[in-house]
């Protein structure tokens, strides 16, 4: 349960906050079908007001609650209107208050840029822009994202053109089998986009919350860096 | 105009930088991988697996799961009365509307176990227990006694590295839609051409009816080259529920079952003469990799030490089984190899350098090359001046050293098929049945076509990534470089000799007597008589030129060689290594693209780092569960944990000549040995085990003494 103020609500990353290792322990989840995911799932996050029915242990019920955004009424388990700003258009859905950002934009909106890899915010792989921030699409539940402004890497530019960033990428060879890379794209805009000056430093705290099973951070960095030299961050 | 690759002077784009073709698909967020197809009326599937290390499977029960909402399909995955011998073991799949419904719908499938005796761990062979361990293999070559008599200086020590996974970012999995009685697979898959007959075997349609589609795929590293239980039990749901169904593996599932490397620990003795040559070798070593034994290494490595013996045991468990992991073996037979070498060298007081070009001639035929990359690697190490007697890094808590490994690997060309096509409007096409793993294949298949037909890279279509195309090699090994580089060679060779038999009359001259090239066909050594590629082209009037071409062997070869170096910093209070530097030296022949060659070298560095340093798949014996089937404890490293990485690719004279040879496997072998010797050389004890965390760093310090 959470009473924070709804501007916290998304799991943010903040510039010094580098979600990589994470000490929270936890089960394997083979046992129960169990996990944290569904914890969070079940529950939602932050500005929904959220009465969660436990039942016996072993799983969670689908998430009941009532948000600002509902008008304070309570809403679910079964599918709700969910009106969410997506690239400058809004796009109004029939979810389950339990589904993520990250499934809504996948399954719904064909918007796949945002990779399905951990699920539970450690990877960055599915990371999006909400009010200019970074953040794990797939640790945000889509309700809670209502009335707010969610850009997504096919957002950066119309089809069949090419991102200064997403360029850069090319230019360096950042990116080899490319499953991290929109991620990858997307938390270096939100780092350009606050910050002028990159330095080396700076690109490997930002991108701190993504990472790479190819190897490509060296290419990564020279991205950044080449981007940034030539505005590329608008 | 034969086959061979041009010599260098004539090379317009091999051997050069060039981006990837498909760099801009994948980092504008837009090119679609198998987990991003949506299909029509597309289910989304999900497995219910077996959560005991080795059970009997009694009973299974989806009656209740079959009326939960949304679901559509049910299929059941293992038989009743059979043995699951791991963790993990897929034993019933379901199709539902949404994921979250699917995700209801397992949990209501109803499964009776008996558990049975089981063993997750690596334990050693003595202790495992006989039903758990099996003698593989014992090597003798020479007298090792005498060797070991005649020696001036032995050691002996005990090395290892655990059992990891692959942890492919996209996971395994695949979508699966029918079509009357032919299939279609969007399949994450190193091997295109070669699942779609095992699916078909699956499913009871032969394997023509079933199409493989993998334009971009995001990771395999050896683990994907099978259709796998998932994939056939993916398309009986498509079957039976009449809709797509896209079942891919959940994250913990792909880290349980879909990719192990296995362990290997060995117990060895080495020893040398006082001026260092080496004369003997004893190895005991032992490892799992599951419920089956895989082959046994060789060791030791790289150097073919005189009277050696090399014994190995396999340890049975129940983990999920393995599979091939980039370069399988070769780390671990490294690390082994080299942790030994380098604490001999220790022991005689030498250089490693010194002692590894004392002993470069054993290395056999590649020990040329070793000596020029010990040499280029010194330099951009700046060896001489870091390197240091072990242990002797002075005051302070942070102590530095550097460490050094050298490797091999075959790569010898897989055999692929190619179909190159000119058309009359001078467009042309290069079709085969490949895939693109994320290595550059595409790239590649483009520049050789473009090369041969003097075009430049933007002017050839390459389709690739559909088992419709003509076959090709599954990916692995290193071996699609060489396959489809030579392939495309000998086709798209083919193809414009047939277009120079069609415009010679016009030009006056004999075919033979043509080139290529500059966007132009032309008269040899007469530059004023030519045709531009488009008019020469469009006297091929409506008919278009095919010429098909295969894998050769003269265009390729096999043998690589590779040293690196590492520069470390370890903090003795804390145990925390960190990379300040790494140097890769590899050859692989003729390099096609040196940026995407380039990239694969620090890729290679990048995951050596992590499994150096980070990866490890814990396996718990109370329950039988790998404890850390996910990302925060499964842990990669990240962009600010690799430190200072430098590439050099070996090419010109010596290597060049050589012909075509696969580089993904060797530059991830040395990683973990020379990490494993700079943090030796730096803190003065060996650390025995790799990944080296901070708790076996403050371990090993207690134990030598140091802390």
């Amino acid at each position: 349960m959470s009473d924070k103020s709804p501007q916290d609500a998304p799991a943010e990353r903040e510039k010094d906050d580098v979600p990589k290792k994470r000490t929270v322990s936890e089960d394997s989840s083979i046992k129960t079908g169990f996990s944290r995911r569904d914890f969070i799932r079940g529950t939602g996050l932050a500005s929904v007001a959220v009465s969660a029915t436990v039942l016996l242990g072993d799983e969670v019920a689908k998430a009941t609650g009532r948000s600002q955004e509902t008008g304070g009424k309570w809403v679910g388990p079964e599918a709700v209107d969910v009106t969410l700003r997506i690239n400058g258009q809004p796009h109004t859905l029939q979810l389950e208050p339990r589904v993520t950002l990250l499934d809504a934009l996948r399954d719904r909106l064909d918007l796949t840029g945002a990779k399905k890899v951990c699920d539970r915010a450690t990877c960055g792989a599915c990371t999006v822009i909400i009010d200019g921030k970074a953040v794990y699409a797939c640790t945000t539940l889509a309700i809670d994202a209502q009335g707010r402004d969610i850009q997504t890497i096919e957002g950066l530019v119309p089809e069949g053109e090419l991102h200064p960033l997403s360029q850069a990428f090319v230019n360096n060879d950042a990116q080899q089998c490319g499953f991290c890379t929109p991620g990858f794209v997307m938390a270096c805009k939100a780092y350009l986009d606050h910050e002028k000056s990159p330095t080396y430093e700076g690109v490997q705290q930002s991108l701190g919350g993504n990472l790479c099973r190819c190897g490509t951070y060296m290419g990564v960095r020279h991205a950044v860096l080449e981007a940034a030299k030539k505005g590329g961050q608008a | 105009m034969d086959y061979k690759w041009p010599p260098a002077d004539q090379r317009t784009l091999i051997g050069t930088r060039i981006s990837r073709l498909d760099g801009p698909w994948k980092s504008s967020g837009r090119v679609k991988y198998s987990y991003d197809i949506n299909r029509p009326g597309m289910l989304y599937g999900r497995m219910v697996l077996c959560p005991h290390a080795h059970a009997k499977v009694v009973k299974i029960d989806t009656s209740e799961a079959e009326k939960m909402p949304g679901v559509k399909a049910v299929q059941i995955m293992f038989d009743e009365g059979k043995e699951a011998l791991w963790a993990g073991q897929e034993i019933v799949a379901l199709a539902a509307e949404t994921e979250d419904q699917v995700r209801d719908a397992a949990r209501k499938v109803k499964i009776e176990y008996q558990p049975l005796p089981y063993l997750v761990t690596d334990a050693t062979p003595d202790k495992a227990g006989a039903q758990y361990i099996k003698d593989l293999t014992e090597k003798t070559t020479g007298d090792p006694s005498t060797g070991f008599q005649q020696a001036e200086v032995t050691h002996q020590g005990r090395y290892g590295a655990n059992v990891i996974t692959h942890c492919c970012l996209e996971s395994h999995g695949q979508v699966a839609e029918w079509n009357g009685d032919s299939l279609t697979v969007w399949a994450s898959t190193q091997n295109v051409s070669g699942i779609g007959g095992e699916i078909g075997t699956g499913v009871g349609i032969p394997g023509n009816k079933v199409e493989i589609i993998t334009p971009v795929m995001g990771g395999g590293f050896g683990s994907k080259f099978s259709g796998d239980a998932w994939g056939v039990a993916c398309a009986q749901l498509a079957k039976k529920a009449g809709r797509p169904v896209k079942m891919m593996l959940e994250r913990d599932h792909e880290l349980m079952v879909a990719g192990a490397r296995p362990s290997m620990y060995a117990d060895v003795k080495v020893a040398a003469k006082k001026d260092g040559t080496l004369v003997a070798w004893d190895s005991h070593s032992w490892g799992t990799a599951g419920p089956a034994s895989p082959g046994a290494p060789t060791l030791p490595y790289v150097f073919k030490i005189p009277n050696s013996r090399a014994k190995h045991t396999a340890v049975l468990t129940n983990i999920g089984p393995e599979r091939a992991w980039r370069a399988p073996n070769h780390p671990q037979m490294c690390l082994i190899t080299m942790s030994a070498l380098d604490d001999l060298a220790a022991k005689l007081q030498m250089d490693p350098v010194d002692f590894f070009q004392k002993n470069i001639g054993i290395t056999g035929d590649r020990s040329k090359n070793y000596n020029e990359e010990l040499v280029k690697a010194s330099e951009l190490m700046d060896w001489k001046k870091k390197w240091h007697a072990r242990g002797d890094s002075g005051p302070g808590p942070v102590k530095r050293g550097v460490g050094l490994s050298i490797h091999t690997w075959g790569g010898a060309a897989n055999t692929s098929n190619c179909n190159a096509t000119i058309h009359s409007d001078g467009s042309t096409e290069v079709s085969m049945g490949t895939q693109d793993l994320g290595v550059g294949t595409r790239t590649v298949v483009a520049i050789v076509a473009a090369e041969t037909f003097g075009l430049p890279i933007e002017a050839v279509t390459v389709n690739i990534g559909d088992s419709k195309y003509p076959s090709a090699g599954a990916s692995g090994g290193s071996t699609t470089v060489g396959g489809v580089s030579s392939a495309t060679r000998r086709a798209t060779v083919d193809a414009v000799n047939q277009l120079f038999a069609k415009v010679a009359p016009s030009l006056g001259a004999s075919a033979d007597q043509l080139e290529a090239a500059g966007g132009q066909i032309r008269v040899k050594g007469d530059p004023s008589k030519s045709l531009s590629w488009r008019q020469a082209c469009a006297k091929l009037g409506t008919e278009s030129i095919t010429a098909a071409g295969k894998t050769s062997r003269d265009l390729t070869s096999a043998s690589v060689g590779g040293v690196q170096m590492a520069e470390v910093a370890v903090d003795t209070e804390t145990g925390i290594v960190r990379i300040e530097k790494m140097v890769a030296v590899q050859d692989c022949g003729l390099v096609i693209d040196l940026k995407t060659a380039e990239s694969q070298v620090y890729g290679a560095l990048i995951m050596g780092v992590t499994y150096a340093l980070y990866e490890e798949k814990i396996m718990d014996q109370q329950t039988g569960h790998c404890l850390n089937p996910n990302m925060e404890f499964y842990k990669l490293a990240g962009i600010g944990d690799i430190g200072e990485l430098v590439v050099h690719m070996m090419t010109g004279p010596g290597y060049d000549d050589r012909g075509v040879i696969g580089l993904g496997e060797p530059p991830v072998v040395s990683p973990g040995a020379v990490i494993s010797n700079a943090v030796a050389n730096a803190i003065g004890v060996r650390v025995p085990y790799i990944p080296i965390t901070p708790d076996r760093v403050l371990a090993a310090l207690a134990k030598g003494g140091k802390a």
